[in-house]
């Protein structure tokens, strides 16, 4: 048999088996996706919960908090950002990324010292690969997010916050996270966690006059610790969709180009094994030709 | 007479809901019942015993660790760390 047949045969059969690998990541991540959205869905009453009360207590404006004072100049700013830990997902972590490096850019340039901490392990693997400082790294999960970690996530950095400027703590919290916005749409965005500019207020200003219990300090104590521990979570669970949902599309897109690789290998093993018959043909018939006229 | 519109979600998933008569729960600073037609109040959940009389049926209890407790005309959200439903 020829050498070059033999060639695109070996290829066809690799191509072929990396095919069926896609093919099951793909439906992997389609199924995983939908149980995805739906968790983020699940943890949405939660957050719009307490988002009212933070409103409500926060609209109350004769209470000064340290979490939502706003300082004049800030000079260092703590910056969370959200990849995933394995990589086969297309552009997805490349473009949180890529939006965070912009977002660090215009901190520096506003004279900001940007202190990063990076949620999955590709983000560490950028960071490691270019000898960059980072403070915290989370890994693992980042396609089925724990609540603990967001936990302990919130915990760092409100924790971060509270702590004096001189001491080294932050006057600012950004968040870089892919929003999920349909199963084709996934777009990294940023927001700023900290210090607090309360979103998703679709009443304005028509918050009752609650009472508190202990008091509404104590319970702002409370309160926003958590807010932002579910701000976080939820992004975290958002980002999870995305990221499936854009395995899902890169594994679609792999699959399609190994279909196109196996149809040009065909198309090119059966040109070579014909030009191999024709060759033998022609052979023969010479030799037989040379035979006969001696 | 006017029902109380219970909501109660932990962090990752909504717990229970629905229509209820009257509910008592612990705060940090004891314990408080809610009937419908209570002043607005937010207050701090301390661990223990949440009770629920619903409109229809026996009574729900449910466990709860953490979070706060919001009544605002007749709606009723508690948001929990955890929460659950005992049978």
């Amino acid at each position: 048999m020829g050498a070059q047949i033999r060639v695109y045969r070996d290829k066809i059969r690799s191509t072929s088996s990396m095919k069926k690998i896609f093919k099951a990541m793909e439906l992997i991540a389609t199924a995983r996706v939908g149980k995805a959205r739906s968790r983020a869905q699940a943890s949405t009453p939660y957050a719009e919960a307490i988002t009212r009360a933070v409103a409500a207590v926060a609209a109350q404006d004769d209470i000064d908090h340290v979490l939502t004072e706003k300082v004049a100049q800030p000079q260092r700013a703590a910056v969370l950002i959200m990849a995933s830990d394995r990589g086969l997902a297309g552009a997805y972590s490349t473009n949180v990324i890529k939006q965070s490096e912009s977002l660090l850019a215009t901190l520096k340039d506003q004279g900001v010292e940007a202190r990063p901490y990076l949620y999955g392990r590709k983000a560490q693997a950028f960071y490691d690969f270019r000898s960059r400082e980072y403070d915290q790294v989370w890994t693992g999960n980042t396609d089925n997010p724990v609540v603990t970690v967001g936990q302990e996530i919130g915990k760092t950095l409100v924790d971060r916050f509270i702590q004096p400027t001189e001491e080294g703590g932050v006057d600012e919290i950004y968040l870089v996270y892919t929003e999920f916005q349909s199963m084709v749409t996934q777009e990294p965005v940023v927001k700023r966690l900290l210090p607090l500019a309360v979103v998703e207020a679709d009443e304005p200003a028509a918050h009752p006059l609650y009472e508190f219990e202990p008091s509404a300090e104590e319970v702002l104590d409370a309160l926003l610790p958590k807010y932002i521990e579910s701000r976080i979570f939820s992004a975290m669970l958002e980002a999870s969709a995305s990221e499936l949902a854009a395995r899902q599309r890169a594994m679609k897109s792999a699959g399609d180009n190994a279909n196109d690789l196996i149809l040009k290998y065909t198309l090119l093993r059966n040109n070579a094994r014909q030009a191999e018959i024709t060759q033998e043909l022609s052979e023969l018939i010479a030799g037989a030709d040379a035979l006969a006229s001696s | 007479m006017a029902a109380l519109d219970v909501q109660v979600v932990a962090v990752d998933h909504a717990v229970w809901s629905g229509e209820a008569k009257a509910l008592t729960g612990r705060t940090v600073d004891g314990d408080i019942g809610i009937l419908p037609g209570h002043t607005p109040v937010l207050a701090l959940l301390a661990e223990g015993e949440l009770t629920i009389e619903p409109v229809a049926g026996g009574p729900v209890r449910a466990h709860v660790k953490g979070g706060f407790f919001s009544v605002d005309d007749d709606k009723v959200t508690i948001v929990a760390d955890e929460a659950d439903i005992q049978s």
